[in-house]
């Protein structure tokens, strides 16, 4: 596969804030990237230095091979769906679709045979003479795609796209771009706080913090194979236990040996373990190689969460059996549920559930959280 | 909106409670608006002893004047119609360059940071504090001939101009009043617009002028528009600002509805302004037309 665009040591500030630390990043042809981070961790701002809307203090956008720093967003092949879709409210919905072309004042039978085109792969065919606001957030999202896609850029940045759609029509439309993506075979580069929706949708996944890249990675590398604390508690559910590396492939916790799969730390080395949820066997009291006390217990569908006192720890488990409150129960954990990663600036800041807080559903625009309320 | 039938019934009832608290006002519209109106209209069409007469407005259309050409022969002129069609003329040139000099003052303002935006708009505003005939004399210290303008010229050894009593000069006032109306509804749109919406445009391949023509020109019309209408208006009434600094030499309709009235002809001085209130209403009823005709399409 061959890199459409590299970002070498990439650095913006506003102002105080470094809203990008260093940050090189390799984005390779026909691929769906996904830029992943809570609110303020430069996601954005990352997006908008390639779109050409901001430029880096240092560093270079390399697009095809050529230094892009300079050149104006007007002129970059690169294409982009906007946060809240900024369509225009003075056109129509084909005159939208049309606008860039009408900018390279194409012949108007082209015009109209690629716009009905892209009007057929949004399924919005009859629309053409519709308003803006006539719309609703779904179709307008649509129409977005359908503007940025005519032009034929090599690459499509998507910031937030879905982040004012209701959950189911935001399934939808990730099965949706998925398909568009591989149709057009363009490089979507997407950029979301929901992990969920960047485990399901992408191909390589860029995990972010506070202005750097966490992790690069598949999916199923960033959740199976968490870099550190940050990203294992970011992507799903963790718990993260302080343990030591006394040889390889023995991993102590809570003063137990268990078996694990990881290697190559310096003998006794301090490291941080991540156990998922799901990943925890419960087994009688007498046969679990750890014990503990269930102080919580909720039903959530499929299974139920439970929070196990082990030791002063608050571990989160997931489970399918019912256990009762105040039971104590056993644990067991298998070679391959436990994940042994080094100590990191992110160490014991994440991955205890002794004051149990959610996943980061926060939505990063006020004005987009009151415009999801509204639909 | 997903909004519960009820509430229906408690707008209603909240409509009903504005109305009442609107009395006052309404009443108040109607005694210092609508009455003088009335007022205005019973003079247009009585005479001096009250008795109904079309005298007055026909007069405005039929009056003539006589005055010599440059070839020395005598002509008849329509007086008033003479009279208004200078005075839309002047009033068309000051709303002109109002709007030329007023939209890219309305479009940094919006798109400069709070404290930049309240300080301009300050600036903007501070002459407005200001006495109508104190500006106007001030212009008259600046432009006549011997007045800064002409100061500073020969100071870098220049030759003077000679502004004062020119088309220029009365431009020049009715603009230095008048911006501040322009710009202000400009300001209004533009500050509303969407930055995303610009930068959609630039993404999707404008250049500068691009964004100009295809985004902030047609998303500000409903702007200038208003903007228009609150110059033109006033400023094809305006008086005085012709007579000071146009040395007299451009009688507007304005000053002939002063020299009217201060003539003591109150019927016929009521029937010019009734007339003019007519055109300007015609006037707005079409630029409302044409800003419904373009909003058409977005609704």
């Amino acid at each position: 596969m061959d890199k459409i665009i590299e970002l070498k040591g990439i650095t913006k500030s506003f102002g105080e804030t470094r809203a990008i630390d260093d940050v090189s990043l390799d984005v390779y042809d026909n691929e769906f990237l996904t830029l992943l981070g809570p609110s303020g961790c430069g996601k954005t701002t990352l997006l908008r230095i390639i779109g050409g809307f901001e430029k880096p203090d240092e560093g270079d956008v390399i697009f095809m091979g050529r230094r892009i720093n300079d050149v104006p967003a007007y002129k970059r092949n690169v294409n982009t769906v906007f946060q809240r879709y900024a369509l225009f409210p003075h056109l129509n919905i084909f005159e939208n679709i049309a606008f860039p072309l009408r900018e390279k004042k194409l012949p108007e039978s082209e015009i109209r045979e690629r716009v009905d085109e892209m009007l057929g792969m949004v399924v919005l065919r009859g629309f053409e003479k519709r308003s803006v606001s006539s719309l609703s957030g779904g179709q307008q999202q649509r129409v977005a795609i359908a503007r940025a896609l005519i032009a034929q850029p090599r690459v499509l940045l998507l910031d937030e796209p879905l982040a004012a759609l209701d959950l189911k029509l935001r399934k939808d439309m990730q099965g949706e771009l998925k398909r568009i993506q591989k149709a057009t075979g363009i490089t979507f580069i997407f950029v979301t706080h929901d992990q969920e929706e960047a485990l399901s949708m992408s191909d390589t996944v860029v995990v972010m913090s506070s202005g750097q890249i966490q992790q690069i990675g598949r999916p199923i590398d960033i959740y199976n194979e968490p870099k550190n604390a940050f990203v294992a508690d970011f992507i799903g559910e963790s718990n993260i236990i302080d343990g030591r590396m006394p040889k390889d492939f023995v991993c102590t916790i809570n003063g137990r040996d268990f078996e694990c799969l990881d290697g190559g730390f310096a003998p006794g080395e301090a490291v941080d373990v991540v156990i998922r949820p799901e990943d925890v066997d419960i087994v009688d009291p007498a046969a679990g190689q750890l014990t503990g006390v269930v102080s919580s217990v909720t039903f959530m569908g499929v299974h139920y969460e439970i929070i196990v006192d082990v030791a002063g720890f608050m571990w989160m488990i997931q489970t399918t059996d019912y256990v009762a409150e105040g039971q104590t129960i056993g644990i067991c954990l298998e070679p391959d549920a436990i994940h042994v990663m080094k100590k990191s600036e992110f160490s014991g800041m994440f991955g205890d559930y002794s004051c149990f807080s959610d996943e980061y559903e926060e939505i990063s625009d006020p004005e987009l959280a009151a415009a999801a309320e509204e639909e | 909106m997903g909004r519960p039938r009820g509430d229906n019934a408690m707008e209603k009832n909240l409509i009903r409670a504005d109305r009442t608290a609107l009395a006052p006002y309404t009443a108040w519209a109607a005694l210092f608006i609508v009455v003088p109106l009335a007022f205005v209209a019973y003079y247009a069409f009585t005479d001096a002893s009250f008795n109904f007469t079309f005298e007055n407005i026909s007069r405005f259309f039929t009056a003539t004047t006589q005055t010599a050409s440059e070839d020395g022969s005598v002509r008849e002129i329509r007086t008033y119609i003479v009279i208004f069609m200078r005075s839309l003329k002047l009033a068309a040139i000051s709303t002109a360059v109002c709007l030329v000099m007023g939209y890219p003052i309305a479009y940094i303002m919006a798109r400069s940071d709070a404290r930049v935006q309240k300080t301009l708009m300050t600036v903007i505003m501070i002459p407005m504090w200001m006495n109508f005939l104190i500006r106007t004399y001030a212009w008259i210290t600046i432009l006549q001939d011997t007045g800064l303008i002409n100061r500073l010229l020969s100071a870098v050894g220049l030759s003077p101009v000679h502004i004062i009593g020119t088309q220029t000069a009365v431009v020049v006032g009715m603009v230095y009043d008048y911006l501040p109306y322009m710009i202000l509804p400009l300001y209004s749109v533009m500050a509303k617009m969407d930055v995303k919406l610009l930068e959609a445009a630039q993404d999707l391949g404008c250049s500068g002028l691009g964004v100009l023509r295809r985004v902030i020109w047609p998303l500000s019309v409903p702007g200038v528009i208003n903007g228009i209408t609150m110059v033109l208006i006033p400023s094809i009434s305006t008086f005085y600002i012709s007579q000071k600094l146009g040395d007299g030499k451009f009688f507007l309709i304005g000053d002939a509805i002063e020299g009217q009235y201060t003539a003591n002809n109150l019927h016929f001085a009521a029937a010019i302004a009734f007339i003019l209130m007519i055109l300007l209403l015609i006037c707005m009823g079409v630029m409302r037309w044409l800003t419904d005709k373009k909003r058409g399409g977005l609704a």
